[in-house]
């Protein structure tokens, strides 16, 4: 089957099979910034905007996405870069697989949430799982980022 | 961090950083050619079974299928997947296909096509008819049990590690200082006590993954996401009976390991696929394959028995191990011992000490490195039984530490007669601020002997536990690495290495190191690593030795370099090498008379000195005489639910001595991320087995790896040491964080409940259990 998706601004025509997933057909039509963690909707790992909104893209059946906007991380350059100054500020982009989906997360939140407490952040993040940090460095990232808007 | 150096012991970011965070392309899969082969592996259904006949007639006759490969197509070598120096240490006791599958999950053939679905259809159409054998699932009925899980004539040892299959016995080792018998009869005060370890799950992000392809030059080139390519290199062509000349193993970015990924795993196959086909291929595990066909944590059963006199002075230590390896012997021995060396020193005024056991096949997954690798543990019975000793005698927990342990300056019999599966080396502790670490973590937990446990709500205890622990640097007169250096036009050095960067941050603080001693900002140094046709010779990441022993690899060619720039500039000027210096930009004669740029002097070196023109390189080499330890002190403060059993992790405070850190902000998260992964093992990782020998925990929804709500505060602080023999005083950091979180934990929940948890993960059940008891 054919399905046509708008992803980081551009339209696609993108050929799969009825049961694939998002994940693994963006991955094939080249965009390969959206990684699979853990294949089961867990891990955040695989996290893309659907139409502005946070989804794990491997527990969506791609077929569903058809005629939506996909945003990845390529697709919110500027805000990840800011991002990212944050993060590997504190060491905590690690061995990275699990930031670009962590990434689109803490932009949605930003969106979402008005000055979140620290109880607040660790809340709505709690669907991006990582193995590397331990989390705390990751918390110090958001919160100066956060921090840094409000300037 | 104010000090004394320019480019370490500062918090640069990590230099592949901005690039993964922003989704560049960087991991193997990122970078596999877009029409290469999916590989796929059918997999064994039964724990024990030997294959009868295979028939894969209709799945080649499958549209888009390009090759299959059963055992009967592949040369029959033993070898083993660990990935250590050679000799290793493990046995070959492995064929990268075989008549007999050892666990659900084994190998049963490889399946090559144009894509997924097409490898899958055809792993589906091939037909196998089994003898399905009695399999071994409990690891203490292992040994002497009637089945036999490898029989196989061809499997071997590479030097006497106490392999005996016929026995159900991957490797086993007894050692003794002392007469441990004769000192516990005379002790006042005898413990004896048996702790349970589980089987961990890894969970690196990034599955297990390569690529290959022929390059113009008919050689074999594989990208993977290993800890060890020239292990890798060294491993595949004996299990593939290639010469290793024909053989380039390149490690891109890489999503985690913690010890999954030193091993070779995937890339036979493909490397058969390719050979066979001419053509790219490439596999990617699912993570179902991860869990049930990667490798885990060695399960093992420790009995302890200590002896102290009244005051606690710890005069005895036994230790006796019974480890599981699983289907196969990776690390068998290596982690076993490591469950002594990197314990028992920490209490090194003991008169008499033993350590032996043995560690036995089963019919699961193999069990391999892992983050801690013996030692984590070790440290959960030692450390467990170390505070039993303090409420037998009435004594502060810490007080009993403090009185036996290990300090500056001392030293440990163990060190000399336990290495990692052969005899270790002297060494005096030239660094260890354990005593600072312990009384730092008291005042961040605020620590009160008085006050180790109180009832905030009828039923409700918080609590506060400690343990101490010790780790290495890696593995003295076995393992090396090494560097080199080259200027280039422009002013700017090319950093090549052998190193094994794992997202660590490895890649980042060599350059450091190399800049610091280059007198040049670090941003001079442009870093190429882990390729074994493009990079020096280095063992890899693990072990905790890249830091240290890569680090000092990276210091000799620094220094080595300078020397070689000092020279030149030297011959330019007509000056004596010993009248020229360099402040990191400039070049200089010490009368001042003559100066040139590293900028000018690279383009000079490079395209105006006729005849003279030469590339200025160094390489520097470092295996260890050493492994010097790093220290922690960890220290919990627990919630216990007595109605439900639950146990929350309030704060979790670790002091840490690694020596110098590097990149301060990177060790500190080295030791968060390993006291996350240690409380996960102490509250609630668990591989579990049905009966039949299925993995149950296949997924990460019925694996619990701890998220970032489970646990309420993570507190990191590192000790201000110095080791002499380290890079700029660096010891090592990448595994002494996960060590202390079970014992802690233990030593915790006895406070709170008076009863001694001996069987780890802590679910609310066993805590239910214990307080009827």
């Amino acid at each position: 089957m054919t399905i046509s998706l708008k992803v980081n601004g551009k339209p696609v025509k993108i050929e799969c099979n009825p049961g694939d997933v998002l994940t693994d057909v963006l991955r094939n039509a080249g965009f390969v910034e959206v990684k699979k963690g853990c294949g089961t909707g867990n891990c955040g790992i695989c996290t893309v905007l659907l139409d502005g909104v946070p989804v794990p893209s491997c527990s969506l059946i791609a077929g569903r996405a058809d005629g939506h906007e996909i945003t990845t991380i390529r697709g919110v350059e500027a805000e990840a870069r800011e991002f990212a100054d944050f993060l590997v500020a504190e060491g905590a982009d690690q061995c990275g697989f699990c930031s670009p989906g962590f990434t689109l997360n803490v932009l949605a939140m930003k969106k979402e949430l008005k000055s979140p407490s620290i109880d607040e952040i660790k809340h709505y993040m709690a669907g991006n799982l990582c193995r590397c940090t331990g989390y705390e460095g990751q918390l110090r990232a958001v919160v100066k980022y956060l921090e840094a808007q409000h300037e | 961090m104010n000090n004394e150096f320019k480019e370490v012991k500062h918090s640069l970011p990590k230099i592949d950083g901005i690039g993964l965070v922003t989704g560049r392309p960087a991991y193997t899969d990122d970078l596999a050619p877009r029409d290469a082969l999916v590989v796929k592996i059918l997999r064994s259904p039964h724990a024990f079974a030997r294959i009868k006949s295979i028939d894969a007639q209709e799945a080649l006759a499958l549209p888009g299928v390009a090759c299959i490969l059963t055992w009967k197509d592949v040369k029959r070598i033993p070898y083993t997947r660990a990935g250590q120096g050679h000799p290793e240490p493990s046995p070959h006791d492995k064929f990268i296909l075989d008549e007999y599958v050892r666990y659900v999950g084994d190998e049963v053939a490889i399946i090559a096509a144009e894509d997924e679905a097409t490898a899958i259809k055809a792993s589906n159409l091939i037909k196998v008819d089994y003898e399905v054998l009695p399999p071994v699932l409990d690891f203490e009925k292992a040994a002497d049990n009637p089945t036999v899980i490898h029989p196989e004539s061809e499997i071997h040892d590479m030097f006497p590690i106490g392999f005996k299959p016929q026995r159900n016995i991957a490797a086993s080792y007894e050692m003794e200082i002392g007469d441990v018998e004769k000192e516990l009869a005379a002790c006042e005060v005898k413990l004896e006590k048996t702790f349970y370890t589980q089987s961990q799950a890894h969970v690196a992000f990034e599955p297990h993954v390569a690529f290959s392809y022929i390059d113009i030059h008919g050689r074999l080139n594989i990208y993977s996401s290993t800890q060890n390519p020239f292990h890798t290199r060294r491993l595949l062509g004996q299990a593939l009976d290639m010469p290793l000349s024909n053989i380039r193993i390149a490690k891109p970015r890489i999503g985690g390991g913690f010890g999954a990924k030193q091993h070779i795993l995937v890339e036979p196959f493909i490397a058969l696929v390719t050979l066979k086909t001419g053509r790219p291929a490439k596999i990617v595990f699912t993570r179902k394959e991860v869990f049930e066909s990667s490798f885990n944590r060695h399960q093992m059963r420790i009995t302890m028995r200590v002896g102290a006199d009244k005051e606690g002075h710890v005069k005895a230590i036994d230790m006796n191990v019974l480890s599981n390896t699983g289907a196969y012997g990776e690390h068998a021995l290596t982690t076993f011992m490591v469950g002594g060396s990197k314990t028992l020193p920490l209490y090194n005024k003991a008169k008499a000490v033993r350590y032996g056991g043995k560690v036995v096949y089963t019919n699961k997954v193999s069990a391999g490195a892992y983050r801690g690798y013996g030692a984590i543990q070790g440290n959960f019975a030692l450390e467990s039984i170390m505070d039993e000793l303090a409420h037998t005698i009435g004594k502060d927990p810490v007080a009993v530490r403090e009185m036996n342990m290990i300090r500056e300056g001392e030293t440990s019999e163990v060190f000399k007669i336990m290495g990692e599966g052969s005899e270790g080396v002297d060494m005096i502790i030239e660094s260890c601020k354990l005593d600072y670490c312990i009384r730092r973590g008291k005042e961040l937990i605020g620590w009160d002997p008085e006050k180790l446990a109180w009832e905030v709500a009828p039923g409700v205890v918080r609590a506060k536990g400690m343990a101490i622990a010790m780790q290495g640097s890696g593995i003295p007169l076995i393992d090396m690495g090494s560097a080199t250096l080259e200027l280039q036009d422009g002013g700017w050095f090319k950093l090549r290495i052998g190193a094994t960067d794992l997202g660590t941050g490895s890649d980042t603080i060599l350059a450091q190191i190399a800049a610091e001693e280059l007198g040049v900002p670090t941003s001079l140094i442009n870093v190429y690593a882990s390729d074994t046709d493009h990079t020096p010779y280095d063992v890899g990441a693990y072990a905790s030795s890249t830091t240290y022993v890569s680090g000092n690899a990276v210091l000799r060619a620094a220094k080595n370099m300078k020397k070689v720039m000092l020279q030149a500039v030297a011959e330019k000027f007509g000056v004596p090498a010993e009248d020229v210096q360099f402040d990191g930009m400039l070049f200089s004669t010490k009368d001042g008379k003559k100066s040139i740029t590293l900028k000018d002097f690279s383009f000079d070196t490079l395209y105006h000195e006729g005849a003279n023109m030469k590339t200025l390189t160094a390489t520097g080499s470092y295996s260890g005489l050493k492994s010097p330890p790093p220290y922690m002190a960890g220290f919990v403060e627990i919630e216990l639910d007595k109605g439900t059993g639950k146990v929350s992790i309030l704060n979790y405070v670790a002091v840490v001595d690694c020596g110098t850190p590097i990149n301060p902000n990177l060790a500190r998260i080295q030791v968060e991320g390993g006291v996350l992964q240690g409380i996960g093992m102490a509250m609630w990782e668990n591989v579990k087995y049905a009966d039949n020998g299925r993995m149950l925990t296949n997924t990460l929804l019925t694996y619990t790896i701890p998220s970032r709500e489970d646990v309420g505060k993570i507190t990191v602080e590192l000790a201000d040491s110095y080791e002499p023999s380290g890079p700029f005083g660096a010891k090592s950091v990448a595994e002494i964080g996960i060590d202390t979180p079970p014992a802690a934990i233990a030593n915790a929940i006895r406070n709170a409940i008076g009863v001694r948890l001996t069987d780890l993960p802590f679910t609310p059940d066993k805590v239910l259990l214990a307080l009827k008891k």
